[in-house]
């Protein structure tokens, strides 16, 4: 097994120091992160965390039983970067002079998908949003025009096969859940399972 | 027996009138609620609403003047581990609260369920590096199950309600409340105390998945030589009649981790001794020969597996915690029943075949007779002139019969004392298991007493460990509380040495340890002590000791250079257990 890519999606609380309860289950165990995003969730109040990390699986999965531990995590998920859709925004200032002169600039920029968000006479910010290699690619466009400034944002995903959070959230609520919400998941997923 | 059921009974009921107190008040109204008795505290400026309407309460709540908070916190773990309940530490701002850490972090690796109520510098002031004020939120987020910062009184009722629910509920742990100084002083509109029962996102008691019982019963209904290995989990989840029954019924041997002895008798004929590092020969060796394992609420320490790619890889592994992050974290199991053991534990009993293994028992017993012949006899019946830490362990044994609360300490005389002491009855065995905190053993005791007032309570403690929380003393002093102590004095930080002679050629660095005279210690606290060094005078100083009516001292010159053995060395598989 190698390390690869895996997002993890944390339903929460909106709770203070949650942030950093989550944040030092990884630094303990010296896991970089390297990507993380808090937002509101599909359901008001709930917040939802995407973290993207490194790693072999088998310690993604006990990073996310760690985190769905916290007293305010409602649920872990970790998918690989062929489960989900993301994006990632990211922002570029150059000189408008520098870009004004080079026609060739615009067709670039059109190219890579990117639009203008602010046009002023000494700079111009462009944005756009996408895979890594998207946004970073640019850059590479861009650089040889003089790149001001240069930003990107964490991960947002989307995991493709979730139902969203509404009907889970209802039976957490519930003082005594169905076994859906406090099954035992990871252990469907167990490799070998003793049967008889 | 305080339970959440009975507790609402002595809240107002929900619609009452409202009246206003303090958030102080709030927060003794929920202790009183909570059926809490007793807290161990030490007053600051923080905190100091809160000792203020402790001054109308103390016929309600008895607070015990530590001498440091550490030591209060100590206590707090040693009152939750003899009385199954919460224990309650009072700490003021700042370096009264960072003082707290170790205690957080030792009752966070043992599961201890305690309550920190800390106070802060008022809430305009946070952030300003006002006096006393440290980011003790932050500081204890990785060493608490839960912590929550109050600015505002009116929280205090709820927050309260749900500290006591997370410490107890579930896996326990500590928790720890930091409250503002205005919101101590601020007046609520007080409706009464409601217990938490409930919280959305919080999972205490997982349903038990049937089926992975039933696949657990046939594979030990299947197996040939099964081996139970048990933690602390049963005591915790007041499992022990489940767990015995279980035992009785299946017929397999059994083998505690250090913080599972005492949830089976010590002579129970199924109780084959003590797991790890410097546990039964036994044990370790057949964990390695076994076929299926079952690990029943215990975390597969470290010092438990030794080298992990060589333990018990021939075993299929069943593992029954409360915890969902225990299993397969650090060895993998074939079939894993998620659960409370007082609940999975019967249904696993009925499934499970009456059976008996007198073969595989006699395999425990012959490397039981292997570990008499290389140690035991020798340790408790020594033929050299210094007293053994295991013959004064022996000594205690017979005077008590095994049903003394036995608190010790970290290192040798910790290894020894639970190889060697007998127990009959649960929570008799109070040790810092995971942390390894010396220093924890006094105030322990002070706290193991207040829970458990009825008992005999032993603290045996190392020369180096007891110089740590010495000043607790006084806490005994004031308290007036009765705890015998025996310090089994080697002059060295014993454990280090013996490390250091075995893996180091014998380069004692810093482990010669000079000690004051203990007993003319004791005795300025108005401790009645002795102080023996010869075999002869042993029992009737254990009984003059045992006999005697308060706190007693016994410093107890045992030999300098003893080894604690048998012993898994660090980097190797259990089957290698040394004998000498």
């Amino acid at each position: 097994m190698l390390k690869q890519e895996y997002t993890i999606t944390v339903y929460t609380e909106n709770h203070i120091g949650l942030l950093n309860r989550i944040a030092i289950i990884f630094s303990r165990r010296k896991i970089n992160v390297d990507s993380l995003n808090t937002s509101p969730s599909e359901v008001e109040g709930i917040h939802r965390f995407t973290i993207v990390i490194n790693e072999f699986e088998d310690t993604v999965k006990k990073l996310v039983r760690q985190i769905e531990k916290q007293v305010e995590v409602l649920k872990a998920y970790y998918n690989t970067n062929e489960e989900i859709v993301w994006q990632e925004l990211a922002l570029y200032k150059v000189s408008t002079d520098e870009i004004a002169e080079k026609v060739k600039v615009e067709r670039l920029l059109r190219e890579n998908g990117a639009r203008a968000v602010v046009i002023r006479k000494d700079y111009t910010i462009f944005e756009t949003s996408g895979h890594r290699e998207e946004t970073e690619k640019l850059v590479e466009v861009l650089e040889p025009y003089g790149l001001i400034e240069f930003v990107r944002s964490a991960r947002v995903a989307i995991i493709k096969a979730s139902k969203g959070f509404h009907e889970k959230l209802k039976e957490f609520e519930e003082v005594e859940p169905g076994a859906e919400i406090v099954e035992n998941e990871f252990l469907d997923k167990q490799d070998e399972v003793f049967s008889m | 027996m305080k339970t959440a059921e009975n507790t609402a009974t002595l809240a107002p009921p929900a619609k009452k009138e409202k009246v206003s107190i303090t958030g102080s008040q709030a927060v003794l109204n929920a202790l009183i609620a909570e059926g809490v008795d007793t807290i161990f505290g030490y007053p600051g400026g923080a905190i100091m609403p809160i000792y203020d309407a402790l001054y109308d309460y103390h016929e309600k709540l008895r607070h015990i003047l530590v001498r440091h908070e550490q030591g209060g916190i100590h206590a707090a773990q040693g009152y939750a581990r003899t009385s199954g309940e919460v224990g309650v530490v009072f700490a003021t701002s700042g370096p009264g609260a960072t003082n707290l850490v170790t205690g957080l972090a030792d009752a966070m690796i043992d599961s201890t369920p305690v309550v920190c109520v800390t106070g802060q510098v008022f809430a305009h002031l946070l952030g300003t590096d006002a006096f006393q004020e440290t980011d003790v939120i932050n500081i204890t987020t990785p060493v608490t199950k839960w912590n929550y910062q109050v600015t505002d009184a009116s929280e205090i009722p709820e927050i309260m309600a749900k500290a006591f629910y997370i410490a107890k509920s579930g896996r326990p742990g500590p928790v720890l409340i930091d409250i503002t100084k205005n919101a101590q002083i601020q007046k609520i509109d007080y409706e009464g105390y409601t217990p938490c029962q409930h919280i959305r996102s919080y999972r205490p008691k997982p349903i038990v998945r049937k089926e992975f019982v039933r696949e657990a019963a046939a594979l030990i209904n299947s197996a040939e030589k099964p081996f139970v290995i048990f933690g602390q989990g049963v005591i915790l989840g007041k499992a022990e009649k489940e767990f015995k029954r279980f035992l009785e019924k299946s017929g397999i041997p059994a083998a505690a981790t250090i913080l599972g002895l005492s949830a089976l008798p010590t002579d129970h004929p199924l109780h084959m001794g003590m797991l790890g590092m410097h546990g039964n020969y036994g044990p370790n060796v057949l964990t390695n020969d076994c076929d299926v394992l079952i690990a029943v609420g215990m975390r597969f320490d470290d010092r438990v597996t030794g080298r992990l790619d060589k333990y018990a890889k021939q075993a299929k592994v069943i593992h029954l915690d409360i915890d969902p992050a225990e299993i397969d974290k650090n060895v993998k199991t074939t079939v894993a029943v998620w659960g409370d053991c007082k609940e999975t534990l019967p249904l696993l009993t009925e499934l499970v075949e009456q059976k008996k293994y007198p073969e595989w028992i006699k395999k425990f017993r012959d490397c039981q007779q292997q570990e008499v012949d290389a140690v035991i006899r020798e340790e408790l019946n020594p033929t050299t002139e210094v007293l053994t830490m295991g013959e004064v362990v022996k000594a205690i044994n017979e005077f008590t019969g095994g049903d003394a609360v036995i608190v010790t300490d970290v290192g040798q005389h910790q290894m020894v004392a639970c190889r060697y002491a007998k127990f009959t009855t649960t929570k008799s065995n109070i040790t810092s298991g995971g942390l390894g905190t010396m220093g924890f053993a006094l105030p322990a005791a002070i706290g193991a007493k207040f829970g458990a007032p009825d008992r005999t309570v032993i603290a045996i403690i190392g020369d180096g460990g007891f110089q740590m929380t010495l000043q607790e003393l006084g806490t005994v002093m004031q308290s007036e509380v009765d705890i015998k102590i025996v310090i089994l004095n080697n002059q060295f930080l014993g454990m280090v040495r013996q490390w250091q002679q075995l893996f180091h050629d014998k380069r004692y660095s810093f482990v010669d340890i000079a000690s004051p005279d203990f007993v003319t210690v004791a005795k300025g606290y108005g401790i009645e002590g002795n102080k023996i060094s010869k075999r002869a005078d042993l029992k009737e100083a254990i009984e003059k000791m045992l006999n005697h009516n308060g706190s007693y001292l016994m410093e107890i010159m045992v030999g300098k250079e003893n080894n604690v053995f048998p012993m898994v060395p660090q980097g190797c598989g259990v089957a290698e257990i040394r004998l000498k």
